[in-house]
């Protein structure tokens, strides 16, 4: 959807889009204070913050969007570019780190040709890093869709990386 | 022949989740129903803390702990344990020194110096339930201070039993109440800080994922002190599962009736309403958080005034870290002075560490106040893996320090580790060996904090990014010696003159290593990284009599650095090579090492 400034709920055309937007808001009050769970659950409707919705979302809780993009860039966990189908999340927290989370990130980059905060071009990969996922007993750590992989090597990393794109071949296939 | 009542406890926490425990624990249900052993019970319960043998079975009332299972093991634990009652001795823990298998959970090292107050549950009981919560007596001590108590009494308790906050700068917490309590106004919060942004720890992902009621119960008796009614918890988005574990526990305990209006029939009211943290270190600060909850930018503002004064929207707060929370109702159970006359002169009670990095036993542990960083690395922790070397510990996160070997047997307390430089901060312990370069960790540590700072003041925005850039002259060699100096200052002046607790604390990394491994420094400005970890100094090599030439080498490397015919010794060009260490891991024969670089400046 091209950029469009007067955009209101009314203006949108999928019913079910539409449904989420209005469901979210509502779950908050339209309160604007719960501006940042506002923008998590569009962000998990999503995956990233189109620019039309946040636009729509000022108008809704009347709040200046100026103000709306100054939340959302402060926090790394908001996105403004569409990430990827399978969203992979590196840790480099310290004992990741220390145990050659590093490594990983950097083979899981030539594997895929993407650095990390990038998203390959047929939109299957995201790369993501972060610094501590919790999980340092058993680092180093990833997740690939929500599943946390850990005591992570470089070979345990190929297999899975090998068992998405199978999955995916698969799917293609049964096209 | 009656087999006793029996109950299987399985691990249903991240780590334990992430080594596959829920296929684990699939088979266990399908294998007793096949078997119709009705009278064994399954239950998910939260983590023990050694997340190192993970997935784990507990058996109780043996006490027999079963580690590293997989799903093909469980046949023989049901088969053998629970209808023959014969322990599997190849399942149960070995201990590394004596080779001999310690069935006995209590008498497994890992668990036999701790002392467990605050983490008393986790790992005994369902965080989905609440009953077994109350079972233990859940909820009595709330229901004895809002009947019993004043509420000046109730901080009086926690004032004797000098508890001091787990969240980082060691506030006394009965004082911190008192002075909320002392403040007027007619609508008071709590907040409990669940940001836990320290990379390297998860003590409280790990509390509310496994025993989320006592967190609420210690608000929930915080909240009767101070005369708030409103609660928070400020949860990380990237907590998945203790978001899902607390939401659950605030809704029983609202069905309960421990969360609402009139609480006990007493006419207290109080409910606690969780949030998101979006992904900001600086969030875990307490004006940035409180900024957060109000739905702002995460900026934190110089104090005071502090949040007892003035706090969410204007009115006054009680911030408390996870672990301080949960700790209260252990307080009032075991009794204020009993809990005070454990520990140090300087600190009460036990701390939780995440013992992480090159450490045998990983996972998360209680202490008392006062335990030797040599119990916890050695007894504890179990040692170094693979026969390395101990260097040091990292202590604090970001904010923290290192502290090297010769201080082994330094009781740790908070006046101690500031003494050294460091922190006890959350209570994240990484542990170091010999291939970690002290020079890359404070790069790490700087990466880090540049990274996250907010940038509203100068020192730690500019300040922290001149450290990086130094820094990293450092790793690739191309620092002179006035620039330890040169670091060392700018590090003293960022930490005198930053806004917040973020920028006044990151130089702690550098200036303890500094401290006391300046020779690191002084190795890297001669173009040596002896940990062999700082890619510019360093190369690869083919050890020609150890390889075989499989050329496995060749064909993994994603630059194409490595040449060499079929059965004869490869070669690395090391103009070509990236150093990112693929062959090592795919050499079968261990024929590639690291060497210092031969020519200065690497590659
Ligand atoms: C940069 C920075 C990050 C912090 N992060 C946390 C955190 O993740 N969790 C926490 O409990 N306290 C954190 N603190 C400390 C809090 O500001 C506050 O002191 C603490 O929550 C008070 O709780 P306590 O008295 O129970 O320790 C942080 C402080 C600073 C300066
Ligand atoms: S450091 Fe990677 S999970 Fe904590």
């Amino acid at each position: 959807m091209g950029y469009k400034t007067l955009i209101t709920i009314a203006d949108i055309t999928n019913t079910e889009e539409k449904m989420a937007i209005e469901q979210i808001l509502k779950n908050y009050h339209n309160e604007n204070g719960n501006i940042i769970s506002i923008l998590q659950d569009i962000q998990d409707h999503y995956n990233f913050l189109p620019s039309y919705v946040l636009n729509l979302i000022s108008r809704e809780l009347k709040i200046p969007l100026s103000k709306i993009y100054s939340v959302a860039t402060f926090y790394t966990q908001f996105s403004f570019n569409e990430k990827g189908k399978h969203i992979i999340t590196v840790c480099d927290g310290t004992a990741c780190h220390v145990k050659g989370g590093p490594l990983l990130r950097d083979y899981i980059s030539t594997q895929l040709g993407i650095h990390p905060g990038e998203t390959t071009e047929d939109k299957l990969f995201s790369l993501e890093e972060v610094s501590c996922l919790g999980c340092c007993a058993i680092a180093p750590v990833m997740i690939i869709d929500d599943k946390i992989h850990g005591s992570l090597t470089v070979r345990k990393v190929n297999k899975i990386l090998n068992t998405v794109k199978k999955s995916e071949a698969a799917e293609e296939g049964s096209q | 022949m009656t087999i006793k009542r029996r109950k299987l406890l399985i691990c249903r926490s991240t780590g334990c989740n992430s080594l596959d425990a829920a296929a684990v624990h699939d088979e266990l249900v399908k294998q007793l129903k096949e078997r119709k052993l009705v009278d064994v019970e399954i239950k998910k319960t939260g983590c023990r803390g050694f997340c190192e043998a993970g997935p784990s079975i507990l058996v109780q009332p043996d006490d027999v702990l079963y580690v590293h299972i997989k799903p093909k093991d469980v046949t023989e634990i049901v088969e053998k344990h629970l209808m023959n009652n014969e322990v599997v001795p190849h399942l149960v823990y070995m201990d590394p020194q004596t080779e001999g298998f310690v069935p006995k959970m209590d008498e497994i090292q890992f668990f036999h110096k701790q002392k467990k107050i605050t983490l008393e549950h986790c790992g005994l009981i369902d965080p989905e339930n609440i009953d077994e919560y109350i079972d233990l007596g859940g909820y009595e001590q709330f229901e004895k201070c809002v009947k019993e108590s004043k509420n000046y009494e109730v901080i009086y308790d926690i004032k004797s039993s000098r508890l001091r906050g787990r969240g980082g700068a060691g506030f006394p917490t009965g004082l911190k109440w008192e002075l909320c309590a002392k403040e007027v106004g007619d609508v008071k919060y709590v907040v409990c800080n669940g940001d836990e942004g320290d990379p390297g720890a998860f003590m409280d992902r790990t509390l509310l994922e496994s025993d989320p009621h006592s967190v609420i119960e210690g608000m929930c008796i915080g909240a009767y002190a101070i005369g708030a009614t409103q609660g928070f918890i400020y949860l990380r988005a990237e907590y998945k599962l203790a978001i899902r574990r607390f939401d659950i526990a605030i809704k029983q305990a609202r069905m309960k009736g421990f969360l609402g209006k009139n609480i006990f029939g007493t006419g207290f009211n109080f409910d606690i309403q969780l949030k998101k943290g979006a992904g900001a270190f600086v969030c875990g600060e307490e004006t940035a958080l409180m900024a957060s909850i109000e739905g702002k930018r995460g900026n934190p503002r110089p104090r005071p005034p502090f949040p007892a004064q003035s706090g969410l929207w204007g009115k006054p707060t009680n911030i408390n870290n996870v672990k301080t929370w949960a700790t209260i109702p252990h307080i009032f159970s075991m009794g204020a002075k009993e809990y005070s006359n454990i520990g140090t002169d300087d600190a009460s009670g036990t701390v939780i560490l995440a013992l992480t990095g090159k450490i045998n036993n990983s996972g998360l542990v209680e202490i008392p106040m006062g335990t030797t960083i040599r119990d916890v690395v050695f007894d504890i922790g179990g040692g170094i893996p693979n026969g390395k070397k101990f260097k040091a510990i990292q202590i604090g996160g970001p904010s923290g320090g290192c502290i090297p070997a010769n201080y082994l047997d330094t009781l740790m307390d908070y006046k101690t580790l500031t003494e050294l430089g460091a922190i006890m901060g959350s209570g994240g312990v990484i542990v170091l060996d010999e291939d970690t370069c002290m020079v890359d960790l404070a790069h790490y540590f700087i990466t880090f904090t540049q990274r996250e700072s907010c940038g509203k003041c100068a020192p730690c925005r500019v300040g922290t990014l001149k450290m990086l850039d130094i820094l990293t002259k450092f790793k690739k060699g191309k620092a002179v010696m006035e620039d330890i100096d040169r670091l060392k200052h700018l590090a003293e002046i960022v930490k005198k003159t930053s806004l917040c607790g973020l920028g006044q604390t990151a130089p702690n990394p550098v200036l303890t290593t500094i401290r006391y491994f300046r020779h690191e420094y002084e190795a890297h400005v001669n173009g040596k990284c002896s940990a062999l970890v700082c890619k510019d100094l360093i190369q690869y090599e083919v050890i020609p009599t150890k390889c075989i030439g499989c050329g496995l080498c060749a064909k993994n490397c994603p630059v194409n650095a490595i040449t060499g015919e079929p059965k004869q010794a490869h070669l690395i060009n090391p103009q070509e090579c990236i150093r990112c260490g693929l062959c090592i891991v795919q050499c079968p024969s261990q024929a590639i090492r690291k060497i210092n670089a031969t020519q200065q400046g690497g590659m």
